[in-house]
């Protein structure tokens, strides 16, 4: 793994000399500036952070980070990301995408970096819409949203990241809004220590083509009650004065009141991020208003093998075993036989 | 039916094994001919399968065929039509007779004869009589019943014995061609070391194959095929994928860089991953994808790593990793991409061979998108032209796309095993680290190559990407340097021509006909010409392996002779290409789409007819 810096490097040491343009007002800017505090805190030399991107406006992220940056094209980094990290495990490997790039065009690639649990960290823009090609309805967008090419309202069921995160066997899923630095901050550190691939959907504000699109939830004035952080072995609970909880009810979760029919901080749920099994987290991850709070931080993170290291013990372990050391041995090996 | 001869010497025979796709005939086939190569002589193989992995039984549709050539003298071609044709079932008659040279040998399963497989192939009563073989040498063994009579004792339940049924027809192909049993009862030694069994009993059935022959005597003519006079050296036999795999383990090792390959299982391209995947012994890192776009794209990934990248697929795969070309070619990255070509468009034929994707090599992308080009044309020089793709893809940073096609991927040849000290040296130009900033499009001024600048390196970090960039790396829409990227990009690519040799012509350096071929029709090229050169006409032959850039000295060999006759396995597209790229010169075409390589015949009658037409 990468090493230890001596001198801890700053957000700063991370900005690249390009010129940002990105919408003013856009949520990006928030992302880039949470993700350079993030990396800053790593202890990682910045040569061993490579930044992928496939199309989209998230997707030209890496030409604002001082690091190594591949920006490729549309839905492919997910694939590029686990070339580069496969190619070299002892890259910290991050991918900039979208829900049209992640979720569409790059479906295929996502589940399946997910699947293989490759060492990236997959932060994955969700502002519910295609903003570069200027206003068109995305995978994740709510049913009837009316947009250029939906004029009469969407009449498709939208995608949940954490869905299909979890569907794919996933081992890593959090969520973030754009525009919480602390808690956005956190989560990349999370996303970056966690072994495996670490999926976190940013809720991300188009200030364009979908403004205010998540404000029902995290508005200023309505976060509170309608969002829950979750920590790791905390209890789940939320609301502007700390008094609702979530429960199970039979097979379900269920907010409840604190204090309310007898019910106590003790009765509500403790977050256990790292149990393998997936319903609690599924049922966590898919929670929406106005039934539920929306979950927000680490929801699930279970360790496992990774696949970039598997590969790595595989070919180390063959080259033991084996008798064939280089290319001339390998020549002559088998059935051979001379002309004199 | 059986002729009397005595033992004939011949300088070349064909013999073709056929039968059901679940015959064995691909193994009997191999184990010929690897007999033939050990004895020490000339030869070349084509194995002949259906897509489906099991056809319906006894139909035409599921014949497999291998066909050997082997010779005491140089042989270049699987052969256009075999001396000894061994038919496992009446469908195997069907599907081949037409390639079986007027005269030869028929050997057949007569208790695979019944009514039914009859007329599941195709005929009424009697596929002998039907297809008028009297004037053949028919021999009608009864080897069903005969490999179960000689089994007898070993316990088998009578499926077991007759999965041996191929091993006796071996063994009478080996009574006919005088060749010993020793190399094939040591495979069944090593095959079956877990089951003696299995082992004896195949051992037997191959043995009263032999002795069957023997035995009636009858079974003549005899053929000897002496040693060739091949060139001192150690040898083994080699098919086009496994040395395509080799060729690139070759590079990486000599390039010192570690191999990486992305790729999507794909007919007829599969093998290279098969037998790259095999090698981690070697460092090969190897990552099945998860469909085509995924294995260039990982590739490139790797590429943007450090690795020596491949991908490998067949026609629609290259359409489908269209895009991520082109963004190789944008970001300047190394990467081979290997197009093992069969017939198309679409689907098309998977297990049949054609030339039809140099187009979409050429030209297949968005925007002006030069790659390099170059093509296999021997089962063995998929192993020189995968390290020389692997070589200019890292030296000038440009991805190769290397044409190779079902024929080469899957025949063999006798290949002299090089040394690694005698490949030549491969320089990939990595950037080190260094006190000014690094610009990822500063170049090589001989090569016009960019600088490949590995992450992990200290100080050298940057972007690159699909949008147009400035020199230094930032993104550019400036009118003015876009153009000049896009001539850079152009004359970089055409600047390989300063790095690989001229082409060489067989036979006389001028003359009337010049036949031209590119990439894997080279032997049937080579043969006719020969066979022509031979009989005193003025022929004489240029096959490429360089396609884009094309060699320097083309104009000039072209300008030496009276006709130019371009063959190739598609409608002209070759041929097309010389027209765009040599305007001044004529050019006839041959051109076949079955599926099928050239005969020696088509190519033959194409020249004398111009010869004598003009």
């Amino acid at each position: 793994m990468a090493e230890i810096l001596v001198n801890k490097l700053t957000p700063k040491d991370f900005k690249s000399d390009q010129e940002i343009r990105w919408c003013p007002g856009c949520g990006d800017h928030a992302v880039l500036n949470a993700v350079q505090r993030a990396v800053a805190e790593l202890g990682i030399p910045k040569e061993k952070f490579a930044f992928i991107s496939g199309i989209g406006c998230s997707s030209r992220f890496p030409y604002y980070m001082d690091t190594y940056g591949f920006h490729s094209i549309h839905g492919r980094a997910s694939a590029i990301a686990t070339g580069v990290k496969t190619a070299n495990p002892d890259l910290s490997v991050w991918q900039i995408t979208g829900d049209g790039d992640a979720l569409a065009i790059g479906g295929n690639h996502f589940i399946h970096a997910v699947r293989r649990n490759i060492d990236i960290n997959i932060l994955l823009f969700n502002n519910e819409i295609y903003g570069l090609t200027k206003g068109q309805y995305s995978p994740t967008s709510s049913k009837g949203l009316v947009t250029k090419t939906s004029p009469f309202g969407t009449v498709e069921e939208p995608f949940s990241v954490g869905d299909l995160v979890i569907g794919a066997r996933g081992k890593f899923f959090a969520r973030t809004v754009d525009a919480n630095l602390a808690l956005s901050t956190q989560v990349y550190i999370e996303a970056a220590k966690h072994k495996g691939t670490s999926v976190v959907e940013v809720l991300q504000n188009c200030v364009i083509f979908n403004d205010a699109i998540h404000d029902v939830v995290v508005g200023k004035e309505v976060r509170d009650d309608r969002t829950i952080i979750l920590k790791h072995g905390q209890p789940m609970i939320f609301g502007k004065n700390n008094d609702k909880g979530l429960v199970l009810d039979g097979l379900k979760l269920k907010v409840i009141k604190i204090g309310e029919n007898g019910v106590t901080e003790k009765d509500l749920l403790v977050h256990d991020a790292v149990e393998a099994n997936p319903g609690i987290h599924y049922m966590l991850a898919n929670m929406d208003y106005p039934e539920y709070p929306v979950a927000l931080g680490v929801i699930r993170s279970v360790p496992g093998i990774t696949y970039d290291a598997a590969v790595h013990e595989q070919i180390e372990s063959v080259k033991s075993q084996s008798k064939i050391k280089c290319m001339d041995d390998l020549l002559m090996s088998g059935s051979t036989w001379v002309v004199e | 039916m059986i002729k009397r001869s005595q033992v004939i010497e011949k300088e070349e025979v064909v013999i073709r094994f056929s039968g059901d796709s679940g015959d064995g005939m691909q193994l009997t086939g191999t184990l010929f001919s690897d007999t033939a190569a050990l004895f020490g002589n000339d030869l070349s193989t084509f194995p002949d399968y259906p897509a489906e992995i099991r056809a319906p039984q006894g139909t035409v549709g599921g014949v497999s065929g291998f066909q050997v050539h082997l010779g005491h003298s140089e042989i270049n071609t699987p052969g256009d039509f075999s001396d000894v044709l061994v038919a496992m079932n009446p469908a195997a008659i069907k599907a081949n007779i037409k390639w079986v040279k007027d005269g030869g040998t028929i050997i057949f399963d007569k208790d695979n004869f019944t009514e039914k497989n009859i007329e599941k192939a195709g005929y009424e009563k009697d596929p002998i009589a039907e297809e008028k073989l009297d004037g053949y040498n028919i021999i009608d063994a009864p080897i069903s019943s005969m490999v179960k009579e000689a089994l007898k004792d070993f316990g088998l339940d009578p499926k077991s014995a007759l999965r041996t049924k191929n091993m006796f027809a071996l063994g009478m192909v080996y009574w006919l061609f005088d060749r010993k049993l020793d190399y094939t009862e040591k495979y069944f030694e090593k095959k079956f070391h877990n089951k003696p069994g299995i082992a004896e009993a195949n051992k037997v059935a191959l043995r009263a194959g032999y002795y069957y022959g023997e035995t009636i005597e009858a079974l003549r003519p005899v053929y000897k095929i002496l040693p060739a006079p091949i060139a001192k050296g150690t040898y083994r036999n080699i098919a086009g994928n496994s040395a395509a795999a080799w060729g690139f383990m070759a590079a990486a090792e000599k390039a010192n860089l570690q191999i990486f390959i992305g790729s999507y299982p794909i007919t007829p391209a599969t093998g290279i991953l098969e037998e790259l995947a095999a090698h981690k012994d070697l460092g090969v890192i190897s990552v099945q994808a998860e469909d085509e776009i995924a294995g260039i794209c990982t590739a490139l990934g790797a590429s943007f790593a450090g690795k020596l990248a491949i991908t490998t697929t067949s026609g629609p795969g290259l359409a489908l990793k269209s895009e991520a070309i082109g963004l190789a070619v944008m970001t300047e990255l190394p990467i081979v991409i290997v197009d093992v070509q069969r017939g198309g468009p679409s689907t098309g034929l998977p297990t049949k061979t054609e030339q039809a994707d140099l187009f979409q090599a050429l030209f297949g992308r968005n925007g002006e998108c030069p790659v390099v080009v170059i093509a296999a044309s021997t089962p063995s020089d998929c192993f020189k032209f995968a390290y020389e793709a692997a070589k200019i893809a890292v030296e000038h940073m440009t991805p190769v796309i290397l044409l190779s096609d079902s024929y080469l991927a899957n025949g063999t040849e006798p290949w002299r095993i090089p040394e690694m000290k005698d490949l030549p040296a491969i320089n990939p130009p990595i950037a080190e680290s260094g006190s000014v900033p690094f610009h990822p499009y500063k170049r090589d001024c001989e090569k016009l190559s960019r600088y490949w600048a590995i992450p992990g390196t200290k100080g050298l970090e940057h972007r690159i990407g699909g949008l147009e960039k400035t020199t230094k790396g930032t993104v550019s829409y400036v009118p003015e340097n876009h153009e000049h990227m896009v001539n850079i990009r152009d004359e970089k690519v055409k600047r390989v021509a300063n790095f690989i040799p001229d082409i060489d012509v067989y036979g006389k350096q001028e003359g009337d006909l010049l036949v031209v071929g590119w990439g894997g029709s080279y032997g049937y090229l080579i043969t006719a010409v020969r066979e022509l050169q031979a009989e005193g006409r003025s022929v004489s032959l240029v096959n490429f392996n360089y396609i884009n850039p094309l060699p320097r000295n083309v104009k000039d060999v072209f300008s030496r002779f009276k006709n130019i006759l371009v063959c190739e396995l598609n409608l002209g597209q070759f041929a097309g290409y010389l027209r765009m790229e040599h305007q001044e010169f004529a050019y006839e075409q041959l051109n076949k789409v079955q599926g099928l390589p050239f005969t020696i015949r088509d190519i033959k009658e194409k020249c004398i007819k111009i010869l004598e037409d003009k």
